[in-house]
């Protein structure tokens, strides 16, 4: 995994709330193999109608071609568990999201693939998306460091678990770590089959 | 590692505390995985294993299932190759690393959250993930239960265990009695129309009082399965004598002697009576009215008995609000009853088991739909069922059309489609943009409630059409 440190870049200013993954990426793009690039399917039908032109959608706007940082409003990632929502994000050039909320399994495999999801107060994504929204071409610096948000002369803060901080600065991959506890977890499987043998799926 | 104190601990502490097979410093802890399900769009899981080169550490907890992709109609010949090809990747993928799928033409195949508790499988005290986000449904037993995603699907499937951190605790106390033909989908779209679909995010919920306490096991199910829509973590009930009741003589669950020993420890689970959740809510079943959804977001709830709601509030609001309706084609203040629909679907992990199927039929029964609709039973078992019971005759005298299980209308991407710009009657999950096709509209709501839309061709109060009607 890329660590994630800081992010100088052009910021895609969405500001939509409710953002669920199956507008993310339509279900009947899934599936794909990723080889190809999953760039092309994010917020697909937002974007291209149904005759196959294009809706005008901020993210086809050359003023935001390619922005890596997109910022939205509550509850960004709701929904189904589809990690290709994150493929999406990263294929299209997306690594942070800035919102004041995520659905909680999009913003852990956001984090599994080194894609920032950044918290933010509800004013302060107002704030942010207000100016980005007064000239375009804006860019954001995000400072994974400092949690912070910077966009000209004004600094916002926001959170991100403290583990998955340390994951994205570091690029770690869990299995690693996992491997390390290899005999705690045969011990565990093995106690947990003696003790509890209902826990055993009876053979049919 | 259970902790010995005799601190009181809530339903979730006790799932929590059992699993725990390493704590780190920092707080995050390392889980054991008991049960593992998987599907045809797991394959992005099982390519990283190849890419890795290492197997599945515990093929026998892991069980597969064929559900995402599977078409209604027409099998065994799967016509479009890109769905053919799905299912028989999974069909390999599990071959390969000696894991017991359910597959296609198995006569247990059907949804996974249908087909594990329905097969034992789902069992009070287990922790159960799947690359799902209604993974939630499987706490209607009393288990840990939760949707992850394909790096996740692929950590548990080489190591059988998960990192997380612990989510805080809610409980939703709900107290008295639901009304005639009011169903756990109505109050599940009550409570997320309360709290918002992100209102349990980043908790553990757990359900209790006596309305939950009455809820059908099927019911709680269906409760369950829809908390993640109001962004909760996962959900759970106790387990109680329903819960035994429903588990005895299911294929893989625990027999004689081990069953004694699982009661025993099943009925321990409870929440303490002194335990301390981190947030708690009360609301009374009486208050529950047949609810819909009306716009975009599950949220976007409101009794039958309402109007379609008049963009207000702040400037964003009024956006929200004016882009949903635009959406879902509607006029701010009209009555959400007599909005006529194109199509009606009964099915999905929500509200598809047998219990389902009874209550549409018990509405539909000797009526005529005015509109086009699909059945699709949350598992083959639940088909043959309903084919015993008649419920199947039912529904084609009707007009809809009885199929075959799968995850089918609710997911958008196995054939099974509305148009664009039709507005669809469905007891699914999510009335998202687009889930159900491109452009189709989406109005979720009870097994019976569509079925009485289907009757009347527009939506419709239940009660009122059962009242006139008889």
């Amino acid at each position: 995994m890329v660590p994630f440190t800081t992010l100088n870049a052009l910021a895609c200013p969405l500001g939509l709330e409710n953002v669920d993954t199956d507008q993310l990426i339509p279900a009947r793009f899934m599936s794909r193999p990723r080889d190809a690039g999953y760039g092309g399917f994010l917020l697909h039908d937002q974007r291209v109608g149904p005759d196959g032109a294009s809706r005008g959608s901020i993210l086809d706007n050359k003023a935001y071609a390619g922005a890596a940082i997109m910022v939205a409003r509550r509850n960004f990632g709701t929904g189904s568990s589809r990690e290709a929502a994150v493929y999406a994000l990263w294929d299209f050039g997306i690594r942070c999201v800035i919102a004041p909320s995520f659905g909680d399994i999009f913003a852990s495999n956001a984090v599994k693939n080194g894609l920032l999801p950044a918290q933010v107060s509800e004013v302060a994504a107002d704030a942010i998306l207000e100016w980005l929204a007064a000239a375009s071409g804006r860019m954001i610096t995000v400072d994974l460091q400092a949690c912070s948000v910077v966009c000209g002369n004004r600094s916002y803060p926001f959170v991100i678990d403290p583990v998955r901080r340390l994951q994205l600065l570091n690029g770690w991959d869990d299995l690693d770590l996992t491997l390390q506890h290899e005999a705690a977890i045969k011990r565990y499987g093995e106690n947990r089959r003696r003790e509890h043998a209902w826990v055993v799926p009876a053979v049919s | 590692m259970t902790p010995k104190d005799s601190a009181p601990r809530t339903l979730f502490d006790k799932l929590w505390d059992s699993h725990v097979i390493t704590m780190r410093e920092d707080g995050e802890a390392l889980l054991w995985v008991d049960r593992h399900f998987v599907h045809e769009g797991s394959h992005h899981a099982f390519r990283k294993l190849d890419e890795k080169a290492r197997g599945v550490a515990e093929p026998s907890l892991t069980f597969g299932v064929a559900d995402h992709y599977v078409p209604t109609r027409g099998r065994p010949v799967i016509a479009d190759p890109e769905i053919g090809q799905m299912v028989e990747r999974l069909k390999r993928n599990t071959t390969k690393h000696g894991i017991r799928l359910f597959g296609l033409d198995d006569p247990a195949q059907g949804i996974v959250h249908v087909v594990g508790p329905e097969q034992g499988l789902t069992l009070p005290g287990l922790l159960i993930v799947c690359g799902d986000s209604h993974t939630s449904t499987h706490g209607a037993l009393g288990a840990f239960a939760f949707g992850i995603g394909a790096s996740e699907v692929a950590h548990v499937l080489m190591t059988q265990t998960l990192w997380q951190r612990k989510p805080k605790r809610m409980r939703i106390l709900v107290d008295g009695t639901l009304g005639a033909h009011i169903t756990a989908k109505d109050l599940a779209l009550h409570v997320i129309a309360t709290i918002g679909a992100d209102g349990a995010r980043g908790h553990a919920l757990e359900y209790a009082g006596e309305a939950i306490a009455n809820l059908s096991i099927e019911g709680r199910l269906t409760l369950c399965n829809m908390s993640i829509e109001a962004g909760a973590r996962c959900a759970m009930v106790s387990p109680d004598a329903a819960t035994i009741a429903y588990l005895e003589g299911r294929p893989y669950a625990p027999k004689g002697e081990v069953m004694e020993a699982a009661i025993v420890a099943w009925l321990a689970l409870a929440s303490d009576p002194d335990a301390v959740f981190d947030r708690e809510l009360r609301m009374n079943a009486a208050d529950v009215a047949p609810t819909i959804t009306w716009g975009v977001s599950p949220e976007d709830s409101l009794p039958i008995t309402a109007s379609v709601p008049s963009p207000e509030g702040s400037t964003q609001r009024q956006k929200y609000l004016m882009e949903a309706l635009a959406y879902m084609g509607l006029e701010a203040g009209r009555a959400l009853v007599g909005i006529p629909v194109d199509r009606v679907f009964i099915g999905s992990c929500t509200n598809a088991r047998i219990e389902d199927l009874r209550a549409a039929a018990s509405v539909l029964k000797g009526r005529k739909a005015r509109v086009p609709g699909l059945v699709s039973p949350g598992s083959s078992a639940v088909k043959r069922m309903a084919e015993a019971e008649g419920l199947d005759r039912i529904f084609t005298d009707a007009g809809l059309t009885f199929a075959d299980s799968g995850c089918s209308m609710c997911v958008g991407m196995n054939g099974d489609l509305a148009a664009s710009g039709e507005r669809v009657a469905s007891t699914t999950n999510r009335n998202f943009r687009g889930r159900q096709g491109v452009g189709a509209r989406t109005h979720l709501m009870s097994p019976a409630m569509v079925a009485a839309a289907a009757v009347t061709g527009c939506l419709t109060d239940v009660r009122a059409l059962l009242l006139v009607e008889g």
